[in-house]
């Protein structure tokens, strides 16, 4: 298609356009067809058919932010091996290459097995 | 051809298979479904057993009332599904069909581009469990937002080993690089991905998101209408591309036992269904796992099997 490495990359973006203008033209259908009669009672918050108890967003208590913190560790060394997976084995790097990698994922196994020592993986 | 011609050729297929895919999928999870639960499924909608009825289906959706919540953040709660349906339209454009010209679009970096693409869906699920501004679709979204964090590790890890056998980011260059005895030695590596896809996609037995038992419909409570069928759209395109992806990677896609530059494409969309019919049966086989038993299979089950995958493909690599 196009001759230049970016012009791969237009048909991604002409991709994106489309899919607005086919989530617009959906929507577009959609209004010409549709019955609208909004009542307050149909746009009350939905909790099954009861009034809504109390306010909009509900307290919780949050229990995920650990494997945030523990996704950070490893989507950081992710965006690193990939590079490498494609490079590791030509001319000129072979197992020291390897071992540089093993290293870094050593590091960061290391943190994952204190997470699980430490009793963060389970729930309590 | 003209430039502008193929590009457009090649736009409307992506979009073609995009509406397609998905429809026969959902049929096809109808009638498996039913049958494995000795029931017929739907059999009136088109005269012929029922193929007709998700086409019934889109029709009913787009002629529904569209309801916001009174409460809800009217722009965020509006724009999400679209946002849930971006990542998988993208990432059909680079996923390989057949061997040769059969891709929409070749890019050197397409498994990495579709990695990072499909976790654009998590951004969509917490902007419509917060938007809505309901207590069970926050609880939803942040399930769902849990889940999809942990389990996009092993997605990515097991994605990684197949990088570093084929030694390119290329989906089209993994599919020639791919070799029958892969099955075997990537074996792991296509259990944890095609696990963590199901999960990333929150198909049962990964369903505690939405879980209808406990959290009404999850982060989906308060849609309706068209934007209901949206999320329902971009699930089953969800399936299609996890297949696709698995297919892809870890099956050889093109590659068959005879013919597979001729007839690459049929062995292509063969896989595709084979795999998305064990994404069905699954659903029917499996109870739901609760919310602290996904987060241990992932954490202390798949990333470490994903981690030993990548040191065992490191080793052979090195020794062949």
């Amino acid at each position: 298609m196009g001759t230049t490495y970016l012009a791969d990359y237009a048909t991604l973006g002409f991709l994106i356009v489309l899919a607005v203008m086919v989530g617009i033209a959906a929507l577009a259908a959609n209004r010409l067809l549709r019955t609208q009669a909004p009542t307050p009672a149909k746009e009350l918050t939905y909790e099954c058919g009861l009034d809504p108890v109390g306010g909009d967003w509900a307290q919780m208590q949050i229990r995920y932010y650990v494997y945030a913190f523990l996704y950070v560790l490893f989507a950081v060394e992710s965006v690193f091996l990939f590079p490498w997976a494609v490079t590791y084995r030509q001319a000129g790097f072979g197992l020291v290459t390897v071992i540089e990698m093993a290293v870094f994922i050593t590091v960061l196994v290391l943190g994952l097995g204190y997470a699980w020592r430490k009793g963060v993986l389970r729930w309590q | 051809m003209p430039v502008w011609l193929e590009l457009v050729v090649r736009l409307a297929a992506v979009l073609a298979a995009f509406l397609i895919l998905p429809l026969l999928v959902g049929q096809t999870e109808h009638k498996v479904m039913a049958h494995m639960q000795g029931r017929l499924g739907p059999m009136y909608a088109g005269a012929y057993r029922g193929w007709a009825q998700l086409v019934a289906d889109g029709v009913k959706f787009v002629q529904k009332e569209d309801i916001t919540p009174a409460a809800a953040d009217k722009p965020v709660f509006r724009l999400a599904p679209m946002i849930a349906l971006l990542p998988y339209l993208l990432a059909i454009l680079v996923i390989p069909l057949g061997p040769g010209d059969l891709v929409a679009q070749p890019l050197d970096i397409g498994l990495f581009m579709v990695l990072a693409i499909v976790g654009i869906g998590i951004l969509a699920v917490l902007m419509a469990g917060w938007a809505s501004a309901n207590k069970y679709t926050l609880l939803g979204a942040m399930r769902a937002a849990a889940q999809l964090l942990g389990y996009e590790l092993p997605f990515l890890l097991a994605a990684a080993s197949v990088a570093m056998a084929a030694g390119t980011l290329s989906l089209s260059g993994i599919v020639e690089a791919w070799q029958p005895w892969w099955l075997l030695w990537q074996l792991p590596a296509l259990v944890v991905f095609f696990i963590a896809g199901l999960a990333e996609i929150r198909r049962p037995p990964f369903d505690a998101p939405i879980a209808d038992s406990e959290l009404v419909f999850g982060y989906m409570t308060e849609y309706s209408g068209l934007r209901f069928a949206l999320f329902l759209l971009a699930e089953y395109a969800g399936i299609v591309v996890i297949a696709a992806l698995t297919t892809v990677l870890f099956l050889g896609g093109w590659r068959g036992p005879f013919a597979s530059e001729e007839l690459g494409w049929l062995w292509t969309l063969l896989k595709v269904a084979a795999v998305s019919f064990v994404v069905i049966w699954l659903r029917v086989s499996y109870p739901r796992l609760r919310v602290d038993q996904i987060q241990k299979l992932c954490w202390t089950v798949l990333v470490p099997v994903a981690l030993g995958q990548l040191v065992l493909t490191a080793a052979v690599t090195l020794v062949i």
